[in-house]
């Protein structure tokens, strides 16, 4: 037993590390990574150009990167937290201002012709930040309101960067991401409830501020058939595209909402939608199952991790694939407002499959090196 | 480590609670799958269904209008257009430079283009140039590899082969207005055209066919991705006539180049065998827009191109009429065969004299001799002992001043006055209004072709219907046969009494129209002439002894009218002719009719077998 301990503390040998891979969860990407593939064929008229293809070359770079950063220890990655966060934070700054628009937003900026979405690395180091500050701090600690005026600085200050830009969906995925971390930290019920009560009044004033386009988003989401040419538009085709789907399907490459072009932006955000149209309630049941074992196998490899650090850390990262996903599919199904946010390795679209990949191998990391142990001095609390 | 516990067994408490709260939301979305993919699967099925399936319609080719023989009197003519596919080149003003080498095109063309291209999606075609000839055709196909994006659309045109000579029976076409595709949303399809008048407009619907439908995929912006089911449309179905284009030709050819109007009927059955009318228009200018200084000269034309003297034009009969006069007097009896009436060349009723057309009289006639001398005293005091309401009683069932039941869209009824008729208009029936009617003139009023059935009736003593139309797809329509008609109910004395003064005003010694008479001996001409005032001759003027209506203004002349039946014997053919302000019946009229019905003897259209149903539906 303590042998066993020493030789991870030391860290020695990427074959023994390598060993200690979930290789069923990298399978459970592959196989994610394959319904991305299939879908984006579809998504091309029934060609691997110009999606399918260049969605598997990321993949296979993305996936020896996260490997990559599964060897590395997750003491390293404790120690980058900070510096992570920093950075992000820089080119949230940045994006602000020499960003790229796109649908009214200023949402990425170039790094020699790599496209980088700033508040989706954010979203990993604030994971990172927030776990590290919290795997420092003692039960009685976490009590103590003063204590968690830092952490929740860490997460208002990316949000209000992202709501600038203006991203309303993605602000709120961070925050409550933020929340689901100061939840597992052991922060008390109460304070959750001080929160969350003066929310309804504060969403009526902030809806008062909200951008024209997110304000119609809003509203046709609560009335899509107001104006079916218009902003609700999307809501219906992908309704439409689902709905005609059936239990079974249309068969692959015979879903005529995505083949006709009837169904908007169906290789990223509405790629939910063209699986269902074309594979049916059984398709679609198959991609949430497959999502849902993912996100548990995330949570799994909290629940198994020896440290603090490594459980916060994975239980964000799984936490954040959930919340794309409920995002994702709840705005194809028609059951939330429509937010632009992609669906993990199944949409199209290369900075999000890069982060993403990072975060699993975060993930990865934490399960290879669930057992070390952290020194004492880093603990100063 | 104690305080590690503690920490873990929180976080793994609310770890567990969070993952059961992920799996409660992702059922919940499962659950919102099945609603929307099971539940409501009908209704996105539906909708998804008008999302990608556009039924168009295809246009079917207009029917063709045959003649009684089944010689094309409407038809259909490719008609090639030049279309431009915007995507299909990179580059549209060399595309069209290179075009108006081999077809001019001018600057407005090239504007119209231009703002259609901008106003339609690429891979929709904007016609270039509409009604190209085989040539313009041909060079531009030869070229095609020069004019990327230059395609050419075969369409239908519609032709009329016999022109200005049937354009008033057979009409025309034109392209539909907004208030045309309101009622038939078909028509909205290119190439289809309304009929606007004669049979074209009368029989429109038989003609029009019914569209095709194409049901074509389409994608969001609306290009068609493949056709998924196609149902050829019914072509529209052939309209046989009752007309003989030889006849019709010839016909119009008698009538020169007068004013004039002629109508030849089968008088067994009513078909029209020919019906002409001069002068007239090229029907096929209204399928392409007709130029503006044509309709100028159209509708400015005092002798009226565009109306269709035969069944529109209204003339008083002048003593074409008399005929009807003499049956209604026979009839109730205040006429016998037999009675005299002393002719002095004028007759006074109350404070007015009316004249004979004769100065010094015709002396004593009965009805042979007055039919035969068209004496006018004669019949102004038949008519006054008749009365009006008898008379026009009588013009009534033989079809004048009457609505008949014509298959074509427009007739003028025309008037036959009755007593009613003159008191509902607030005024007094006089006895001279009475007089003037019984040589036709007054406020009589009728139509070429109620002449020409009038004297059917005379001649056949059957109450037929004139008719333009044989077949409709093939089908020969009821009124074909002589039996189809009921007999008039007049007594044959009368009839053959007023027949024999007919036949002598052509063929004996003294009667008023012997340049009608026929050159063939086989057969016998029995007619009537009528001169019709269409002004008041003064008494000073009459009484100057050198009014000649002759030197009057066009206008003002006297319309010249002659009905005719023939063989005597056997009759088949009638015949109406009026010329406008053609002065004098026997001399402007008779020849014409008398022509008319030697080619009508001659060709004998009535007796020859028409074209069978089968082969009127393998010809079209």
């Amino acid at each position: 037993m303590m042998d066993r301990r020493l030789l991870r503390e030391t860290s020695v040998g990427i074959s023994a590390k390598l060993w200690q891979v979930s290789w069923l969860y990298v399978l459970m990407l592959c196989a994610l990574a394959g319904v991305g593939y299939v879908a984006l064929y579809s998504a091309g008229g029934g060609s691997p150009e110009p999606y399918a293809d260049r969605h598997v070359m990321r993949f296979a770079i993305a996936l020896l990167m996260m490997l990559g950063v599964a060897m590395v220890d997750i003491r390293v990655i404790q120690k980058l937290a900070w510096p992570a966060y920093a950075v992000s934070l820089g080119l949230l700054v940045a994006v602000a201002r020499f960003g790229h628009v796109g649908m009214g937003a200023q949402r990425w900026i170039e790094f020699g012709g790599l496209q980088v979405q700033p508040s989706e690395m954010m979203k990993i180091a604030l994971v990172l930040v927030l776990a590290s500050w919290f795997h420092r701090a003692s039960w009685e600690r976490i009590g103590n309101p003063l204590f968690l005026i830092p952490p929740v600085i860490a997460i208002l200050v990316p949000v209000g960067l992202i709501l600038k830009e203006p991203n309303l969906g993605t602000a709120v995925i961070t925050a409550m991401l933020g929340g689901t971390i100061f939840f597992a930290a052991g922060v008390r019920w109460w304070k959750f409830l001080l929160v969350a009560l003066p929310v309804p009044l504060i969403a009526r004033i902030a809806y008062t501020h909200l951008h024209g386009y997110q304000k119609a988003r809003i509203e046709t989401f609560l009335h899509p058939e107001s104006d079916p040419l218009g902003a609700g538009y999307n809501i219906i085709q992908s309704k439409i595209a689902l709905g005609s789907g059936g239990m079974w399907g249309k068969g692959f490459l015979h879903g005529t909402q995505g083949q006709l072009d009837f169904l908007p932006e169906k290789q990223t955000d509405f790629v939910f939608a063209l699986i269902g149209e074309q594979f049916g309630l059984v398709g679609g049941l198959a991609l949430i199952g497959l999502l849902t074992l993912i996100i548990l196998g995330g949570m799994l490899i909290a629940l198994r991790c020896r440290h603090q650090f490594g459980r916060l850390v994975a239980l964000g990262i799984s936490a954040n694939l959930f919340l794309y996903v409920f995002v994702n599919i709840a705005m194809a199904i028609g059951a939330i407002p429509v937010g632009g946010v992609p669906l993990p390795l199944v949409s199209h679209g290369g900075s999000a499959m890069m982060t993403v990949m990072v975060g699993f191998g975060v993930l990865m990391s934490v399960h290879v090196h669930r057992d070390v142990e952290f020194s004492a001095v880093e603990d100063r609390f | 480590m104690r305080r590690d516990t503690k920490r873990a067994g929180v976080f793994t408490r609310r770890a567990l609670l969070l993952m059961g709260g992920q799996v409660a939301l992702l059922g919940g979305l499962a659950a919102r799958l099945y609603q929307v993919q099971v539940v409501e699967a009908p209704r996105y099925r539906m909708l998804s269904k008008q999302n990608s399936i556009s039924a168009r319609l295809i246009a079917p080719p207009r029917g063709r209008i045959l003649d009684r023989f089944g010689t094309v009197v409407g038809g259909n003519k490719v008609n090639w257009s030049a279309v431009l596919i915007a995507e299909q080149t990179n580059n549209i003003e060399a595309t069209l430079d290179a075009f108006s080498q081999l077809v001019p095109l001018d600057d407005h063309d090239k504007a119209r283009i231009r703002r259609e291209v901008h106003q339609h999606r690429s891979f929709i075609p904007v016609l270039v140039k509409d009604f190209l000839n085989w040539d313009e055709m041909a060079r531009i196909e030869v070229n095609a590899p020069d004019l990327p994006g230059i395609a050419v659309d075969a369409g239908t045109t519609r032709i009329y082969p016999f022109g200005e000579q049937l354009a008033h029976v057979v009409g025309y076409v034109a392209p539909p207005t907004e208030a045309d595709v309101a009622t038939d949303p078909q028509l909205a399809l290119p190439g289809m055209r309304v009929g606007r008048t004669g049979v074209e407009k009368y029989h429109d619907m038989a003609l029009r066919g019914r569209a095709g439908v194409v049901e074509l995929e389409v994608n969001a912006v609306g290009r068609v991705i493949r056709e998924l089911d196609r149902q050829e449309g019914t072509p529209g179905e052939t309209v046989g006539l009752t007309i003989d284009a030889d006849l019709q030709h010839a016909v119009v050819d008698h009538l020169g180049n007068e004013s004039a109007s002629a109508v030849v009927l089968d008088c067994t059955n009513g078909e029209v065998l020919a019906m002409a009318t001069n002068p007239s228009f090229d029907p096929s200018l209204f399928d392409s827009g007709v130029p503006e200084a044509q309709w100028q000269e159209w509708i400015s034309n005092e002798r009226r191109p565009l109306l269709n003297k035969a069944t529109e034009g209204l003339y008083a009969p002048g003593s074409t009429f008399k005929m009807a006069v003499a049956m209604s007097a026979l009839e109730s009896r205040t006429l016998t065969p037999t009675d005299r009436i002393f002719c002095r060349g004028y007759i006074d009723v109350g404070d007015h004299r009316f004249h004979c057309w004769k100065r010094g009289g015709h002396g004593s006639l009965d009805l042979y001799g007055g039919i035969k001398n068209s004496c006018d005293v004669f019949f102004y005091e038949t008519a006054r002992r008749t009365g009006i309401d008898r008379i026009s009683a009588m013009a009534h069932r033989f079809g004048l001043g009457f609505k008949l039941e014509i298959d074509l869209p427009a007739q003028r009824v025309g008037l036959i006055p009755t007593r009613e008729w003159r008191e509902a208009q607030g005024h007094p029936w006089e006895i001279g209004d009475t007089i003037v009617s019984g040589i036709g003139q007054g406020y009589i009023q009728v139509t070429p072709l109620q002449l020409a059935t009038y004297v059917a009736r005379v001649a056949t003593g059957r109450a037929i219907q004139p008719h333009v139309t044989r077949t409709v797809a093939g089908d020969v329509q009821p009124g074909a046969d002589m039996l189809d008609w009921p007999l008039m109910e007049v007594s044959n004395k009368w009839l053959n009494l007023v027949r024999s003064g007919m036949w002598a005003v052509v063929n004996s010694p003294g009667g008023t129209a012997p340049q009608a008479r026929l050159p063939d001996p086989r057969w016998q001409l029995a007619g009537k002439t009528g001169s019709a005032q269409v002004m008041r001759v003064s008494r000073a003027e009459r009484e100057d002894g050198h009014f000649n209506s002759a030197n009057l203004p066009w206008k003002l002349r006297p319309n010249a009218l002659f009905v005719a039946f023939a063989p005597y014997d056997a009759p088949r053919y009638a015949v109406s002719v009026v010329v406008e302000h053609g002065n004098a019946g026997a001399e402007a009229a008779g020849p014409i009719a008398r022509d008319i019905m030697m080619d009508a003897l001659t060709r004998d259209p009535a007796s020859r077998t028409p074209a069978s149903p089968q082969q009127v539906a393998e010809k079209s």
